[in-house]
Formats: structure tokens, sequence, C-alpha cells
């Protein structure tokens, strides 16, 4: 487990066998979104890096496109590296960016983070 | 029952991104009160927010001090929202929506527009000092006749 700086919006991560549950919490948005990237890389390349990563958004009721794209940013590097990301717990509001953005095809969506971990 | 608000809401915010919030929750209170369903309200506070945020960094070039107005308008039958900057002008032609198959951060907030607003107008200040856009999101049919 790791503590995260005061502004990122990823407030927990529990690591859990080769994989990692990120625990996002607030509005993701151009207020935190540096912070929030920031965050998802030092993830990627903590020792020895997880293979697995669970972000749980069930904390998160928005995100705007800076959020987003910092996802993307992650998903690039980790179909790089080999390693799988799924979001779990999307609320309505956050998955509509995702299907607006047609990004939600692209993305693996589960219901919550125990269903992603399986 | 609350009556339908009729007159345009003003708010002079500044170029800060911890301005947002605010703006994103009177948008939200507004269209509640003109009866937009919460997924549209959600694709409107979207819109507005992106909006807001380009102006924070193209115009702007993300410093924190500048003026930007935000003008919220209930038309009959539906919600106008003007923003006016004084930063960098933006010059309609060249402002378009990404390819979305190119899977790469940024860029998404045009889309983002023109997917959930009828109508997105951008417009150059005459002397070179800003821009103002003007989105337009109607309501409803169903809203407006009841």
């Amino acid at each position: 487990m790791s503590k995260q700086p005061e502004k990122s919006p990823v407030k927990e991560i529990v690591r859990k066998d080769q994989a990692a549950i990120v625990k996002v919490v607030g509005d993701v948005d151009l207020n935190c979104s540096v912070e929030f990237q920031q965050s998802l890389m030092e993830l990627l390349d903590s020792s020895p890096p997880p293979k697995k990563i669970v972000i749980d958004l069930t904390g998160v009721p928005y995100m705007d496109s800076s959020g987003v794209a910092s996802l993307v940013k992650l998903l690039s590097r980790t179909r790089k590296s080999g390693a799988t990301i799924c979001l779990a717990g999307l609320c309505q509001r956050v998955r509509s960016v995702f299907e607006i953005t047609r990004l939600d095809s692209v993305f693996k969506v589960c219901a919550n983070s125990e269903e992603a971990l399986k | 029952m609350a009556a339908r608000p009729d007159k345009p809401l003003h708010l002079h915010i500044l170029s800060m991104p911890s301005h947002l919030p605010v703006v994103r929750a009177a948008v939200e209170k507004l269209c509640q009160q003109l009866g937009f369903s919460a997924e549209t309200a959600g694709k409107i506070i979207l819109s507005v927010d992106e909006a807001l945020t380009n102006i924070i960094r193209h115009a702007y070039d993300e410093k924190p001090d500048k003026p930007i107005e935000v003008e919220l308008t209930p038309l009959c039958d539906a919600i106008q929202i003007v923003l006016r900057d004084y930063g960098r002008p933006v010059d309609p032609s060249v402002i378009r929506s990404r390819d979305l198959n190119d899977l790469r951060p940024g860029g998404l907030g045009v889309h983002i527009m023109t997917c959930c607003m009828d109508r997105i107008e951008y417009r150059p200040v005459e002397d070179g000092a800003g821009t103002v856009l003007t989105m337009t999101k109607r309501l409803p049919k169903k809203n407006h006749e009841e």
C-alpha cells in the first residue's frame, strides 16, 4: 500500500500478488490531472511493476478529457510493457465520457474491482 | 416549485483550474431548473468544462490570473452558454475533432463539445483580444411542451 501526494486523486494503491488496485477519489479534471498522471506513471515505474492494474473509479463523480488522457497514456504504456489495465466502478457520468470518446471499447471496464481481479 | 429562471447568469472567473468546479455546479443547477435530464446535463457540464480547459491551456497558456466571462442564458427551448476570453484568439478554421481511432492522449475536447452540444460558434473578437464561444443545447421537445 502506498500513499499519494495530497493533490493527486489517487488516494491509495493496494498491491495484491502481481496486481495493483488504484483507488481514485474526487473529480478528476484539469485541477489534478497532472498529479493523476504522475501517480499512474510512478506505479508503472515501481519495482516490481504490476502485471495487472485496476483503476477503481468508484469514488469519482466526474472526469474530464484531461483525466481520460492520463488513462490513455497509461494504457499505451501498459500495452508496451505487456501489463493489462481495467477500469472499475464507473458511475454513469464518467462512463458517458468514455462512450462519447469511443474509448469504452478500448478499455476493459468492470463493475467493480473484485470483478476486475478475477 | 421554484419558478423557471429566465434571466442570464453571469460568472466572472479567473483562468485557474480551481474555478472549474464552481462553474460546473452552476451549470448543473441551471440545467436542472430548466428541465434537462441528468444525462444531458452531464454532457452540457462536460462541454463547458472542456471549453474552459481549452481557454486556460491554449488562450492563456495556463496563466492562472486571466479573466474569463461565463454567461448562462435560459432560452424558451434551450440553454445558451457564452464564454468570453481575452487571450490568444482562436482561428475557427483550424478547430476540428481529431480521429478517434488514433489512440493518443489529448485533443478530445473539441470532439466532446461537438458531440454533446447542438450548436457551437467561435467568434474572434474584432480587435484581436480574445474569442467569444457560444454553445447551445436544446431541450427535448416534450419538456418544452410541458
